[in-house]
């Protein structure tokens, strides 16, 4: 008798056969372990109950979530409280709402110019205009790419692959590769130039500044909201589609009274992603434009990163505050997405 | 089993062996933590001479952390605020960060040696009303000043304008020059608080009021942002470098120099080794000195220092390493191979030979060197000043504003003297 347990024998036949075996043994230590495990639980369950053992379930990730998401929320509300350059907060005096009244105190709120700390409001307002252009192009070119890639088109694999690629890129990279396309002696003023035209300085003129910074973060994100776009449209029924060829429907009724409506639910999904994506853009308007020229295209987030880490004073009071009014945008719009996920799913 | 006793048997006796006699020599090393950022070939020179230092001390390692400058001036401030700093680097925000500095005088052989060779810039290190403590040495005194490119001159038949030429005579040439060969940089300023005041100064700024306390915006600052303002409008300054970023980034025009696209670019000493090695025989420069106003032709000065930390668990270690580093040979030889203006009295009295430095590099230094004599004492103190650098970025960050079409110099004007002030008091807040 061979002394090859029979798990661990190779078996000859299939390669997926030989793979699964080898998978088993692999496996063999964690189920192992595991089962140590066994004893400790069952006699959890018997003295807290069935019910209450998915709360132990749930335990570790509650740990990581107090330690790495509500404990720095709570710094930082204590941070946006108190006032001075110390770093430890039982260094930092308590002001109270000082610096929540200091970023408030504006003559018009539409005027940034009248307000005491005008940065902020300057990326609020360019925060708002970014996001306004920014989700209208997101939804509308993913849709339009959405739409194109499901129809069976010749190498639609590839095309899929290609919308899809910059999502995996960094950021900063992508950043860096449309600075180094767009500046005065970049790839697109040499084309211009080639073709008789005179170099455009994009950095120097805040609507071309605002118009590339756009641009960018579309280009580079477009193929995640094509994707949710897409599993919207492959799980729209096939025979929908079929009823209204038989009935010799106009193509543009099909996409206006079938697709959009069935879509709807997977839109205000993507919507709302792009609206919280968008609110808080920084890494790549930051390495684009730096924020300029001036601040038009200074953001939010850049703001506070500037005024925390990168100014002279590095007044993290400020920069908590701007934090919590940021963050309590953030919540009302992932409220919003919490509220179209609920109707998707009714 | 038999096979396996007298490996472990052999392994424990290695064991021994290694606590026995590797172990105390091993726990007697002390390790050092330098971070130093490099404009030029200066990172080399100091692993060099850390080399040097430990090969004839053998108890002390130093880990040379070379980081980007941004990191000195970002990233630094917040390890040493935690407690968590190296316990030296080559710092320019000498007065800001004069609170973590470590008074070496107690650990130093002769402190009498450091006050005699670097006494003036002793002050820019240390805390307000201390004017005693010994926290570093200069790494190298800076003074600014312009590069021109003079191929460009000749090329265009212009004269360059001669010795106390003023920023109108420069302006006017520069932009003739560039209007004849094309270019598109007449006249680059480092978007920088720091060279907008070897302008303002010029310009007869004074920075403090009669009690001492800052005051910014005056008429010679005036004159010098309107000048500014005006040389954008007018095209003798692109909007690339002051207009393109936004706050106090930096930004300098060094690759544009390089490439030949800028006429006249006011920089300063540091850049020397640099222009030498990339440009090499690609055109012809030279610097000039500062150029002249109502104010005098002063340069700013300015400089880095390598400091040590108070948060140091080695003091007497870190001394040691800044004594050797500090010593007369030793930092000749660092000046000499990295092309810097001497921030040692003694050494900047004697001269110090360049011998690797280009024809250009070695006339430019000569050039630095003698203007580093004729600083003027506003020059000195608005350097020497511990919140200077608030006052910087504030004129830079809302100056940019208004070059940008974003704000009149009006209300630039208002913001700087509001920014310094909250500014100052948000770090006076205890």
């Amino acid at each position: 008798m061979s002394d090859i347990s029979p798990v661990a024998r190779p078996e000859r036949g299939t390669d997926t056969g030989a793979l699964a075996r080898l998978g088993q043994v692999a496996v063999l230590p964690v189920g192992a372990a595991l089962r140590l495990l066994d004893p400790p639980m069952q006699w959890l369950q018997r003295v807290i109950g069935a019910r209450r053992m998915a709360y132990v379930f749930l335990l570790p990730n509650f740990v990581f979530f107090g330690l790495f998401v509500f404990l720095p929320i709570g710094i930082n509300v204590v941070f946006s409280v108190t006032g001075g350059t110390a770093l430890f907060p039982s260094q930092r005096p308590y002001v109270g709402g000082e610096q929540f009244a200091y970023l408030f105190d504006c003559g018009s709120y539409l005027d940034p110019s009248t307000c005491r700390e005008d940065h902020f409001w300057r990326g609020v307002a360019n925060t708002a205009k970014f996001v306004v252009f920014q989700v209208t192009a997101m939804v509308l070119f993913s849709l339009i790419t959405a739409l194109v890639l499901n129809m069976k088109i010749r190498g639609r694999g590839f095309f899929r692959a290609v919308y899809f690629f910059p999502v995996l890129l960094s950021p900063v990279v992508v950043a860096l590769i449309w600075k180094w396309i767009l500046q005065r002696d970049g790839l697109l003023n040499a084309a211009i130039t080639t073709l008789g035209g005179q170099k455009i300085l994009f950095f120097v003129d805040p609507s071309w500044a605002m118009f590339w910074a756009v641009f960018v973060s579309v280009w580079a994100h477009m193929g995640f909201y094509t994707l949710i776009l897409l599993a919207g449209l492959q799980a729209i029924p096939a025979d929908l589609y079929e009823a209204a060829e038989m009935d010799a429907t106009p193509r543009w009724r099909v996409l206006i009274r079938i697709t959009l409506p069935l879509l709807w639910p997977n839109m205000i999904v993507v919507i709302v992603l792009a609206l919280i994506k968008g609110a808080q853009t920084f890494d790549e308007v930051f390495v684009l434009t730096g924020g300029g020229p001036g601040t038009a295209t200074l953001m939010v987030v850049q703001y506070i990163y500037e005024t925390a880490f990168s100014s002279q004073v590095q007044n993290f009071g400020l920069a908590a505050a701007a934090s919590v009014v940021l963050g309590v945008v953030l919540f009302v719009l992932t409220l919003l997405q919490f509220a179209a996920a609920r109707r998707k799913e009714v | 089993m038999r096979a396996v006793t007298p490996i472990i048997t052999s392994f424990a006796l290695s064991l021994i062996a290694a606590i026995a006699f590797g172990g105390p020599a091993a726990a007697e090393t002390t390790t050092l933590r330098m971070a130093w950022y490099s404009d030029g070939n200066e990172g080399e020179v100091m692993a060099d001479l850390l080399k040097r230092f430990n090969e004839q001390n053998k108890d002390i390692e130093i880990v040379l952390d070379q980081v980007p400058y941004k990191a000195i001036n970002e990233n630094l401030p917040m390890q040493l605020a935690s407690g968590q700093g190296p316990d030296m680097a080559r710092i320019v925000d000498m007065g800001g960060l004069s609170r973590y500095a470590l008074d070496m005088r107690p650990l130093l052989k002769d402190p009498g040696y450091w006050e005699t060779n670097f006494g003036p810039f002793l002050e820019w290190m240390r805390t307000a009303g201390d004017t005693k403590a010994i926290p570093g040495f200069m790494t190298q005194l800076t003074v600014t000043g312009a590069f021109v490119n003079k191929t460009l001159f000749e090329q265009a038949g212009i004269a360059m304008p001669g010795e106390k030429a003023s920023w109108e005579d420069w302006a006017k040439a520069v932009k003739e020059v560039a209007g004849k060969v094309q270019a598109p940089f007449p006249l680059a300023l480092d978007r920088s608080g720091h060279r907008f005041y070897a302008l303002a100064v010029s310009q007869g700024t004074q920075l403090f009021s009669a009690n001492g306390e800052p005051d910014v915006v005056d008429e010679g600052f005036k004159r010098a942002a309107q000048l500014v303002y005006d040389w954008h409008k007018s095209g003798i300054m692109s909007k690339e470098l002051w207009g393109s970023v936004s706050g106090t980034a930096y930004r300098g025009a060094n690759d544009e120099f390089k490439n030949a696209q800028v006429v006249m670019y006011l920089s300063g000493s540091w850049q020397t080794s640099q222009f030498a090695k990339t440009i090499g025989n690609a055109f012809d420069w030279v610097a000039v000195p500062n150029p002249c106003g109502p104010g005098g032709c002063s340069s700013m000065p300015g400089g880095a220092g390598l400091v040590a930390f108070k948060t140091t668990q080695h003091p007497k270690e870190v001394a040691r390493v800044m004594e050797y580093l500090a010593s007369e040979p030793v930092l000749a030889e660092f000046y000499s191979r990295s092309l810097f203006v001497p921030g040692h009295l003694g050494l900047a009295k004697k001269g110090i030979d360049y011998p690797t430095a280009s024809p250009e590099a070695a006339v430019a230094l000569k050039t630095f060197t003698a203007s580093a004599a004729g600083i003027s004492p506003i020059a000195y103190r608005a350097q020497g000043y511990g919140n200077s650098r608030i006052i910087f970025n504030a004129a830079i960050s809302r100056l940019g504003q208004a070059v940008s079409g974003e704000t009149t110099l009006e209300d630039a004007y208002k913001r700087i003297t509001a920014d310094v002030a909250q500014q100052i008091a948000e770090r006076n807040k205890k």
